[in-house]
C-alpha cells in the first residue's frame, strides 16, 4: 500500500518533475500542519469532556472561543495563504521567449489523440495514448477535447488540467530524468472512463530525436506474406477510422496506427501490445472496454485475425 | 378559579377546554390518516423517508465497494456502475441530506419555539408527499436501467442529448426538479415559522441555536437552489429542443453549467451542515447540563458561514483552466470559511469544560462528529490550496474529504439527534447499550472505509471509476475501504433493529424529558404541542423557571385552549416576539395529498415524454391546488379573541403582519435569485462568445421593448388602481384590466424575437430562455389575479378580507419589475456594447 503511494507510477508523492515536486513538498507540509492541529483539537476536546472537573474548569471559555476559534485559525490561515501564494507565484519552467516543443493532446471518448506540432503550430505527426518527451526539457501540452469534458492528469509530472470542448488549456511540464509515468483521465467522461489511461515516456534528448524521426517515417512495410494479408484486411476494414501513413488508410475517427506496434499499450492503457491482445481487441473489444466506440469485428476468421494482428504488431 | 399573579390565565382551567383542544388536534382516523398535516406526524414520516433513502443509497455504495474491492473486478460493468455512483450521490445529497435536516426542523421547530404547528401545515404535507412519491419513483429508475449516468453534478456536454441520448438524464433533471421545489416550500415554512410564530418573550437573543440554524438554512436555500433550478431548466431545454447553452460549437459553454451548479452546490453542503451544527448546539448543553458557551459567537458563526459559503463555488473548478487571479481569491475565501466552523468547535469544547458530560449515546455521536468533522475540515483547508487541489481534485482524496465532512458533519449529528430526540416523539427511548455498539461500528467503520481513501487518491486513483488496474498497488487500500463500508452498514442495521423494537410514535405519551434539557420542546406535550404557550424569559426556560412545565400543562399560560373554535397558534413579532394576532390553522384534508401525487405524476410522465397523460395529471394537480387555495384566507370579520394576560388579539392580518405576505415576499426573493442567475448567464455567454451577439442594427426595433414596457407599466397601474378601489369601494374589479395588458406585453416580447432561431446559437437560446421564464411568471401572475377576481365575485374578498388580492398585487408588481429588467438586458445590453 505504502509502496504505491511513495513509489508508484501514478502517485502524487512520487514526483518526477519540478511542478509535481513542488506540490509534493507542499503536500507534506499540509499533512504535518493538519495532523498537528487535529491532535491539538482532539486532545482539547477529550480533556474538556473527560478530565477532572477541577482541571477542565481551568480552561477559559474566552481563550478557547476567541483564541482557539478566531485568533488561531486566522493566524494559521493567513500564514498558509501567504505561503501558498508566494510559493506558486511563479514556477518558470522556461523563459518567456523560449520556444517549447508543443504537443496537442485531445481527449476523446475514451482515448487520447496526440499530435506533435511543428514551429508553425501545424501537425507534424500523430500518435495516440502515449506521449514521449525529452527529459530535462520543458514541453507545452495543448489540451483540447473532441467531445465531452476530460482531464489530463499525469501525477508524476504536474497537477491535472481539464480538457474542455471549445477551449485550449495549456500545461507546461518537464521531466527531471528519463522514466515512464502513467496518467489517467480525471474528469468523468461516461462509459469506460475508468479505462482511459496514458503513458508518458521521458527519454534522453538523443533518444527522443531518434524517436521523433522514426515517428515521422511512414508505417513499416510488410516483411512477410502474412503481413501483406493483414495490410489488405486493414485497408478494407480499418481505413475508415484509422490512419497508417504510407498506405491509403487516412481515417481520423480513431487513433493513428502508423507506429502502433511500438506503443506501451492498446486501448489507452488497457493491455500491452502483442498479437494476442491486438486480436482480442479487434474481435471482442466491447468485452474488454464496454461501450468504447470501436465496433467489434467478430466476423473475422481466426486466420484473418492472425494476419491482421501480425501486420499491426509489425507497425513498429 | 383564581388568578395567579405570575400567570396570564387563571387556574384551574374550565372543564372541557383541554378535551376540545385534543379533539381539534387529533389526527384523522383510519385510511384518512394519510391526510394528516400536523408537524408531529409529517415530521416523523419525513425523517423516516429521509432515512429510507439513506439506507437505499447506502446499499448502492455497498455494491460499488464490492465491485472495487478487487482490481479488474467484473461484478458490475461500467453501464451499471455509472448509474450506481450517480444515484448514490444524487440520492444522498437530494433525497437524504437536505430532507433529513429539513425534516428535523419540521418535527422539532414548532415545539421548540412554542408554536402549535408550522405556519403552513398543508404546504409541508404537500412538500412531503411530493418528495416521497417523486423520490421513490426516481430511485426505482435503477430497476428499469433508466437511472441517470452523468454523476450527481451532471456536467454537459456528457449529459446533453448528443452524448446521453436516452431518457436517463431527463429522469434526473425532471425528477430532481420538483424535489428542489419541495425544498423551497420547506424554506418558506422555516423562515416564517422561526420569525413569526415564536412564544411571547422568546426574543431573537433567547431563541435556541437550532432555530437560528434552520433560519439560516432556509435563507440559504432561497438564494442557492434557484441556481440549480435554472441550470436544470436550461439543460432540459438543450436536451429537448436543442437550445445550445452549453454547446461550444454554437457559442455555448460547458463551464456555464459548472458556475450555475456550483453556485448552488457549495452552499448546498453548508445547507446540510448548519442544521446539524445547530442540533449539536442543542445536544451539548443538555448533555453537560450547562448553557452553551459563547452562544453569541456560535450564532454569529452560523450567520458568517451562511454568507461566506456563497463566495467559494469556484473551488470546485480549480482544474478548469481559469485565470490564476480568480483562483487565488477563491482559495482565500475557501480557507476563510473554516474560521466560523472553528468557532463553533471551540464553543462546544468550552461547554464541555464548563459542565459535566453525561456519557450517553448522543454524547458519543457528538464526540465522533467532532473527530471526523474536524479531520474533514482540515483536509478541506488542504484542498483549498490550489496547486495541491490540482493533484487531488477528482481523486479519492476528495472522496475521503467529502465523506469525512458529510458523514462527520451531518450523519453523526443526525444519529446523535435521533438518540437525543426519540424520547420526544416516542413512548420509549432507544437502547443505550445497543447505541454504544451502533456508535462503535459506525465510528470505526467510517475511519476504516474513508481514511485509506486519502492514500488511495494520492496514489493516483481517480473518482468515478468502475475498476482499476492490478499493477497500480491500490488493491489493499480498496479492500480496506470495502471492509469499513460493511462495518458502517452493520452499525446502521443494528440501529434499525433497535429502532424498530423501541420507537412507538407518540406526542402525548412520549418518554418525556429524560435528559433534563432546558428548551421548550421538552415541555409536556400532545398533538397540539404544549397545552398553553409559555412566556419565555431566558434561553433555557425549563432550567430557569422551575414550575414552567407544570404551569404550561395546567393551562396557565397563553392560549390554553382553542381561541377561535378551530386549530390556532400565536403570531408574534420577528425580533421581540410580542404577540400580534392569532392565526387560524387548517384541518387535515385531501387537496395537498392529491396535489402532491399528481404533481409528481406530471413531472414523471413528462420524463417519459407521455405528454397527454402528463397534462392530464397536471390539470388534476392544479385543480387540487386551487381547491386548497380556495380555502385559504378565512373571513376577516371575526372578533378579536382573548389569549390571556389581558391580551385581546385580532384573528386576521393584512400587509407585513400577515404570514401570507411573508411567504409571498420570500417567494419573490427566490424568483429574484433565479432571475439574477439568468441575467448572469446572458452576460456570461456574451463574454464567452461575443461573436454570436447581434449588432444593434440586427436587433428587433426599439419599438417592441418600449411597447412591452408600456403595457407592463400600465398593467401595474391597473393593479395599483384596483388596490385603491378595494380600499375605497370594497372591490378590485379594475384588476381585470391588467390581464389583457400582461398578455399583450408578453405577446410583444415573443413577436419581437419571432425571427430568432433558439437552436442556432447561444444568443438565440438565452433570449428564448428569457421568454420562457417571463412567460412562466406572466402565467402565474395571471392565475393569481384571476383567482383574486374569482374571490371577489364569490364575495370572499372585500375591504378588510384582502390577503388574496395583496399577494396577487405583490407578485404582479414583482413580475413587472423583473420583466423590465429582462427587457433592459435583452434589448439594451447589445445596444450598449455595439
Amino acid at each position: 500500500m505504502l509502496a504505491s503511494l511513495l513509489e508508484g507510477q501514478q502517485s502524487v508523492l512520487a514526483p518526477r518533475g519540478p511542478v509535481a515536486a513542488e506540490i509534493a513538498q507542499t503536500a507534506w507540509v499540509l499533512f504535518a500542519g493538519a495532523a498537528a492541529i487535529f491532535a491539538i483539537v482532539l486532545a482539547l476536546a477529550l480533556f474538556a469532556g473527560f478530565a477532572r472537573r477541577e482541571w477542565a474548569g481551568q480552561l477559559s471559555e474566552h481563550v478557547l472561543i476567541v483564541g482557539g476559534g478566531i485568533v488561531l485559525p486566522v493566524v494559521v490561515l493567513c500564514v498558509l495563504l501567504a505561503w501558498a501564494l508566494l510559493r506558486f507565484a511563479d514556477l518558470p519552467l522556461a523563459s518567456a521567449s523560449e520556444r517549447l516543443l508543443a504537443i496537442r493532446v485531445t481527449g476523446e471518448q475514451w482515448w487520447w489523440r496526440v499530435e506533435y506540432l511543428d514551429a508553425n503550430g501545424q501537425r507534424d505527426f500523430a500518435a495516440a495514448n502515449e506521449i514521449r518527451i525529452p527529459a530535462g526539457r520543458p514541453v507545452e501540452l495543448r489540451l483540447e477535447s473532441a467531445d465531452v469534458l476530460h482531464s489530463f492528469w499525469v501525477p508524476a509530472l504536474a497537477g491535472k488540467l481539464d480538457m474542455i470542448p471549445g477551449r485550449t488549456n495549456r500545461l507546461r511540464v518537464r521531466a527531471d530524468a528519463p522514466g515512464e509515468f502513467r496518467g489517467q483521465c480525471a474528469e468523468y467522461c461516461g462509459g469506460p472512463h475508468a479505462l482511459m489511461a496514458l503513458h508518458v515516456i521521458a527519454s534522453d534528448p538523443e533518444a527522443f530525436e531518434r524517436w521523433v524521426a522514426a515517428q515521422r517515417a511512414p508505417g513499416r512495410e510488410p516483411a512477410v506474406a502474412l503481413h501483406e494479408r493483414g495490410r489488405a484486411l486493414m485497408l478494407a476494414h480499418c481505413a475508415v477510422c484509422h490512419t497508417v501513413r504510407g498506405t491509403a488508410a487516412a481515417g481520423e475517427r480513431g487513433p493513428d496506427l502508423t507506429h502502433f506496434g511500438s506503443r506501451r499499450s492498446i486501448g489507452a492503457g488497457l493491455a500491452p501490445v502483442n498479437a494476442g491482445t491486438i486480436a482480442s481487441w479487434i474481435a471482442s473489444g466491447q468485452h474488454l472496454k464496454p461501450g468504447n466506440l470501436m465496433p467489434e469485428f467478430a466476423a473475422f476468421s481466426g486466420a484473418e485475425l492472425h494476419a491482421l494482428a501480425a501486420y499491426l504488431e509489425n507497425l513498429q | 378559579m383564581h388568578a395567579r399573579a405570575d400567570l396570564p390565565n387563571p387556574l384551574p382551567r374550565p372543564a372541557g377546554e383541554l378535551e376540545e383542544l385534543k379533539r381539534l388536534w387529533n389526527p384523522p382516523r383510519g385510511l384518512r390518516f394519510v391526510t394528516v398535516i400536523n408537524n408531529n406526524y409529517i415530521g416523523v414520516m419525513y425523517v423516516g423517508t429521509a432515512f429510507l433513502f439513506f439506507v437505499l443509497a447506502g446499499i448502492l455504495a455497498l455494491v460499488m465497494r464490492v465491485q472495487l474491492a478487487a482490481p479488474a473486478n467484473d461484478l458490475v460493468g461500467p453501464q451499471l456502475y455509472n448509474q450506481l455512483f450517480t444515484m448514490h450521490g444524487t440520492v444522498m445529497m437530494f433525497l437524504f441530506a437536505v430532507p433529513a435536516v429539513e425534516a428535523m426542523g419540521v418535527l422539532l421547530l414548532p415545539n421548540m419555539v412554542g408554536a402549535r404547528d408550522l405556519p403552513f401545515p398543508r404546504l409541508s404535507a404537500y412538500a412531503f408527499w411530493a418528495y416521497l412519491i417523486g423520490g421513490l419513483v426516481f430511485f426505482a429508475s435503477l430497476f428499469a436501467g433508466l437511472a441517470p449516468t452523468g454523476g450527481w453534478f451532471m456536467n454537459p456536454p456528457l449529459t446533453t442529448g448528443t452524448y446521453s441520448p436516452g431518457i436517463n438524464e431527463d429522469f434526473w433533471l425532471l425528477g430532481i426538479g420538483f424535489i428542489e421545489i419541495s425544498a423551497i416550500a420547506g424554506a418558506i415554512e422555516m423562515i416564517v415559522g422561526v420569525l413569526r410564530t415564536r412564544a411571547p418573550g422568546m426574543t431573537l437573543a433567547r431563541m435556541p441555536v437550532f432555530a437560528w440554524s434552520m433560519l439560516i438554512f432556509a435563507v440559504m436555500i432561497v438564494f442557492a437552489f434557484p441556481a440549480v433550478i435554472l441550470a436544470t431548466a436550461l439543460l432540459e431545454l438543450e436536451r429537448a429542443f436543442g437550445w445550445p447553452f452549453f454547446d461550444p460549437a454554437k457559442g455555448g459553454d460547458p463551464l456555464l453549467w459548472q458556475h450555475l451548479f456550483w453556485f448552488f452546490g457549495h452552499p448546498e453542503v453548508y445547507i446540510i451542515f448548519l442544521p446539524a451544527a445547530g442540533m449539536v448546539s442543542m445536544i451539548v448543553p443538555a448533555m453537560t447540563r450547562t448553557p452553551l458557551a459563547g452562544h453569541r459567537f456560535v450564532v454569529l458563526a452560523l450567520v458568517a458561514t451562511g454568507f461566506l459559503s456563497f463566495g467559494l463555488w469556484v473551488h470546485h473548478m480549480f482544474a478548469t483552466g481559469l485565470p490564476h487571479v480568480s483562483l487565488s481569491f477563491f482559495q482565500a475565501a475557501s480557507m476563510a470559511v473554516a474560521i466560523p466552523s472553528g468557532i463553533q468547535v471551540f464553543a462546544w469544547i468550552a461547554t464541555f469544560a464548563k459542565g459535566k458530560v453525561a456519557v450517553k449515546t448522543p454524547t458519543l455521536f457528538v464526540f465522533g462528529f467532532l473527530g471526523i468533522f474536524v479531520l474533514g475540515g482540515l483536509t478541506g483547508v488542504m484542498v483549498a490550496v490550489v496547486p495541491f487541489d490540482w493533484q487531488v481534485h477528482d481523486t479519492y482524496f476528495v472522496v475521503a474529504h467529502l465523506h469525512y465532512v458529510l458523514i462527520g458533519g451531518m450523519v453523526f449529528p443526525l444519529f446523535a439527534a435521533i438518540y437525543y430526540w426519540t424520547p420526544y416523539s416516542s413512548r420509549h427511548a432507544l437502547s443505550e447499550r445497543v447505541g454504544r455498539w451502533v456508535f462503535g461500528l459506525m465510528f470505526v467503520g467510517v475511519n476504516v472505509a474513508f481514511f485509506p481513501m486519502h492514500v488511495t487518491g494520492l496514489a493516483g486513483m481517480p473518482r468515478r471509476v468502475y475498476t482499476y488496474a492490478p499493477e497500480l498497488g491500490w488493491d489493499g487500500l480498496n479492500l480496506a475501504s470495502t471492509i469499513g463500508a460493511f462495518m458502517i452498514a452493520a452499525g446502521v442495521a443494528l440501529f434499525l433493529v433497535d429502532f424498530a423494537r423501541r420507537f412507538r410514535m407518540s406526542a402525548e405519551a412520549n418518554a418525556g424529558n429524560v435528559w433534563d434539557a432546558g428548551t421548550l420542546e421538552w415541555l409536556p406535550s400532545g398533538n397540539y404541542s404544549s397545552r398553553s404557550i409559555p412566556l419565555v424569559a431566558s434561553r433555557e426556560p425549563l432550567w430557569d423557571q422551575p414550575n414552567l412545565a407544570h404551569d404550561v400543562a395546567a393551562g396557565g399560560y397563553f392560549l390554553p385552549g382553542s381561541a377561535t373554535g378551530g386549530r390556532d397558534t400565536l403570531i408574534t413579532s420577528p425580533v421581540h416576539a410580542r404577540p400580534q394576532w392569532v392565526l387560524r390553522m387548517p384541518m387535515p384534508g385531501w387537496p395537498p395529498l392529491v396535489g402532491a401525487w399528481f404533481t409528481a405524476a406530471f413531472f414523471l410522465l413528462l420524463t417519459f415524454k407521455l405528454v397527454i397523460p402528463a397534462a392530464a395529471c397536471g390539470a388534476v394537480a392544479i385543480i387540487a391546488i386551487l381547491r386548497w387555495a380556495w380555502s385559504l384566507d378565512p373571513p376577516a370579520d371575526v372578533a378579536p379573541v382573548s389569549i390571556g394576560g389581558g391580551l385581546r388579539l385580532p384573528v386576521y392580518a393584512t400587509g407585513p403582519r400577515s404570514q401570507a405576505w411573508w411567504a409571498m415576499v420570500i417567494l419573490m426573493l427566490v424568483a429574484a435569485s433565479l432571475y439574477g442567475c439568468l441575467l448572469f448567464s446572458y452576460l456570461y455567454l456574451w463574454l464567452v462568445s461575443p461573436a454570436a451577439w447581434p449588432s444593434a442594427a440586427a436587433l428587433p426595433g426599439i419599438g417592441y421593448p418600449l411597447a412591452t414596457a408600456a403595457c407592463l407599466l400600465a398593467s401595474s397601474a391597473a393593479v395599483g388602481y384596483a388596490d385603491r378601489t378595494l380600499r375605497r369601494h370594497g372591490h378590485c374589479y379594475p384588476l381585470a384590466v391588467a390581464l389583457p395588458l400582461a398578455v399583450a406585453a408578453f405577446a410583444g416580447s415573443v413577436a419581437a424575437q419571432r425571427r430568432l432561431d433558439p437552436g442556432e446559437s447561444s444568443y438565440g437560446a438565452i433570449v428564448h430562455a428569457f421568454l420562457v421564464v417571463d412567460g412562466w411568471f406572466v402565467a402565474v401572475a395571471l392565475v393569481l389575479a384571476l383567482f383574486a377576481l374569482a374571490r371577489q365575485r364569490a364575495g370572499l374578498l372585500d375591504r378588510t378580507r384582502r390577503v388574496t388580492f395583496d399577494n396577487a398585487r405583490l407578485f404582479w408588481h414583482y413580475t413587472v419589475a423583473q420583466t423590465l429588467a429582462g427587457l433592459g438586458m435583452v434589448h439594451g445590453f447589445p445596444r450598449l456594447v455595439s
